[in-house]
């Protein structure tokens, strides 16, 4: 299987700021990623960054983000341009923000077809009204007259969809899709994602649910103070965790074998990216610390079957789950 | 829609009823007698007095009140001692020079005012846009009646470039319009400079970037369309305005609109014509925000009955 999306040692700063310091990732084509992590862990940066629309403070400072073997870090903004929509799409939180609120939705995704195939106004609204029918909008032709304020939170997920999956992008980047909506919703928006999946859309799916994760994705990246500190498929990795902060996840997410009561927060508060601690990020916070965690950084490294982790103590940890398990 | 029309339509009549009743008070309240100045110096007590009954001054001021209601209600001010003929008429009859003047003004506050907020905003921080918020805050601080001899001053009488009163020319009309629009234009440069940075830092911008629009039609289209809104509804403001802040204006340039005619009035005690004149400007005042109020509708899909 090769490689639909390659990131790698990507790091981006705000200034002095490192906001992502070192993130390599990997989608195969037609499979799904999922990047977890706390707010301010850097998955929202790293997804804009392989977007090309990071704010206009940021900027990447190294690594590589290759699409089918191109540099997209190397490409001019116009080319890069051109693969958005086309190659590369993006759904984000709330959709309600991020539709243009004075601009009817059939408009909004009729200008993909307009602005990027050249398609007339009659014909791109056709287009239009049957992506909107697709992702399952009752109405199609009457509800494209409609103003973003006048849907639903699910259905204008739907219709970020439509519009993001117009041109049939290879690649979907999903920035939290269902944080925003109710839990029924949330099921409907993701059964429409899997959908899209089996059909052969690759995504990378952006959630602090972990639930969601285990729904949607194949394999699973943890970052942590903007460094990726554990990968691999999903099963192993919530089966068993690899870095004591994804089993801190895991302790700190409802599971319906213990249910709410079963939550255990994880100790302290995310780090400040400006004061990062010494070594590694995660020790003050870590039960499994020791001196060596407080002056020597832990490279992400390999462990048996195919996963990484950026931890010391890896063994160790994949030895307490399995006593855990017992 | 309807009640709330209805509703807007009853404050404006009010608003014009508290117009028509304050102006009442202050045109009586001027010290100087019409009768006097018809009449001139030479007139006699009793011949004063006669005139005062026949324009019936004399009556109490409450009655005066009462018939002066009834008048405007059916548009009419009474004669003009001075013009001769209906006062309204005569105002109807400067109406136009006030008019042309005011819509160049908006001409230039528009023209100019829209593409220097633009520059400004995608020259954020850098020397152009600070120049544009000088240059709004200089012409928002001067006083109109000092830039309007200043440029009768430079453009007319060293430069003479440009007429300096109404000559009948069309470029009689740039300087009092300039001046007109001057403290505007930069008040709207700056309003639009705010409104398109914010609207530029929204997540609709991100997404239209990540359809691969270009910069151009993400600008132009998604950007503009929600920094005009905010635009469109001032100009209603900003036209009310010019018409009111024409009174000054035209007096500098000798312009021959209802404001010089409106000066002219009160100084000869002409209280009818005066008093058109100025229920007249109120009106358009009050009209003109009345219409801002329903363009909100057409333009801002988001605002509804629910959220006014």
């Amino acid at each position: 299987m090769s490689a639909l999306l390659e990131v790698s040692g990507l790091q981006v700063a705000f200034g002095e700021l490192r906001a992502v310091r070192g993130v390599s990732l990997t989608v195969g084509k037609g499979q799904t990623l999922a990047v977890v992590g706390e707010s301010g862990s850097g998955k929202s940066i790293t997804s804009l960054a392989v977007m090309g629309l990071l704010p206009a403070q940021a900027r990447v400072v190294e690594g590589e983000i290759s699409l089918d073997g191109v540099n997209l870090l190397d490409l001019a903004p116009e080319e890069l341009r051109r693969l958005r929509g086309e190659e590369l799409a993006m759904i984000f939180q709330d959709p309600l923000s991020a539709l243009n609120p004075s601009l009817t939705v059939g408009y909004q995704i009729a200008e993909v077809f307009r602005r990027r195939r050249g398609a007339s106004r009659a014909v791109a609204t056709g287009r239009a009204v049957e992506a909107m029918a697709e992702v399952g909008i009752p109405d199609a032709a009457e509800r494209a007259k409609a103003y973003p304020h006048e849907f639903s939170g699910g259905m204008r997920q739907r219709v970020m969809i439509a519009m993001a999956l117009a041109l049939e992008p290879r690649l979907l980047i999903a920035d939290e899709p269902t944080t925003a909506l109710d839990v029924t919703v949330q099921a409907q928006i993701l059964r429409l994602l899997r959908e899209r999946q089996r059909a052969g859309l690759a995504m990378i799916i952006i959630s602090h649910d972990l639930g969601v994760v285990a729904r949607t994705a194949q394999s699973v990246v943890v970052m942590y103070a903007g460094q990726a500190v554990e990968s691999g498929t999903v099963a192993e990795v919530y089966g068993t965790p690899a870095h004591p902060y994804t089993l801190g996840l895991m302790a700190a997410s409802p599971s319906a074998r213990t249910g709410r009561r079963g939550i255990r927060p994880i100790d302290g508060n995310p780090p400040d990216l400006t004061a990062l601690p010494s070594g590694c990020a995660f020790h003050p916070r870590c039960p499994f610390a020791r001196e060596r965690c407080r002056t020597e950084t832990p490279a992400l490294r390999p462990l048996p079957s195919g996963r990484t982790s950026a931890c010391h103590f890896a063994e160790e940890v994949l030895a307490h789950d399995r006593a855990a398990g017992a | 829609m309807i009640g709330y029309l209805v509703r807007r339509l009853a404050q404006a009549v009010l608003l014009l009823f508290g117009a028509v009743t304050i102006v009442f008070l202050v045109l009586r309240v001027i010290p100087g007698d019409p009768a006097a100045l018809i009449l001139g110096s030479q007139a006699t007590a009793q011949e004063l007095a006669a005139k005062r009954d026949e324009m019936g001054l004399s009556d109490p001021l409450l009655a005066q009140y009462a018939r002066h209601l009834g008048e405007i209600v059916r548009l009419d001010f009474g004669d003009s001692w001075r013009l001769g003929g209906d006062a309204f008429a005569a105002v109807l009859d400067r109406l136009p020079a006030t008019i042309t003047l005011a819509g160049f003004a908006l001409l230039f506050t528009l023209a100019l005012g829209f593409p220097l907020g633009v520059y400004a905003a995608r020259h954020k921080g850098k020397l152009a846009d600070r120049a544009v918020s000088y240059f709004s805050l200089t012409g928002q601080a001067l006083p109109a009646f000092w830039v309007g001899i200043m440029l009768v001053l430079i453009f007319s009488r060293t430069l003479n470039i440009l007429p300096a009163t109404a000559d009948g020319s069309a470029l009689a009309l740039v300087l009092p319009a300039f001046t007109l629009a001057l403290p505007f234009l930069g008040w709207l440069a700056r309003l639009v400079r705010n409104g398109t940075l914010e609207e530029l830092g929204r997540d609709y911008v991100r997404t239209a970037r990540s359809k691969g629009l270009s910069e151009r039609v993400v600008f132009n289209i998604h950007v503009l369309r929600n920094t005009l809104t905010p635009v469109i509804t001032v100009l209603g403001l900003i036209l009310g305005n010019f018409i009111a802040d024409a009174v000054i204006i035209e007096q500098v340039f000798a312009w021959p609109g209802i404001g010089s005619l409106m000066i002219e009035s009160i100084q000869n005690r002409d209280y009818a014509v005066a008093e058109a004149a100025i229920i007249l400007i109120a009106v358009f005042y009050i009209g003109l925000n009345l219409v801002v109020d329903l363009l909100y509708f057409a333009l801002d899909p988001r605002v509804t009955l629910e959220t006014v």
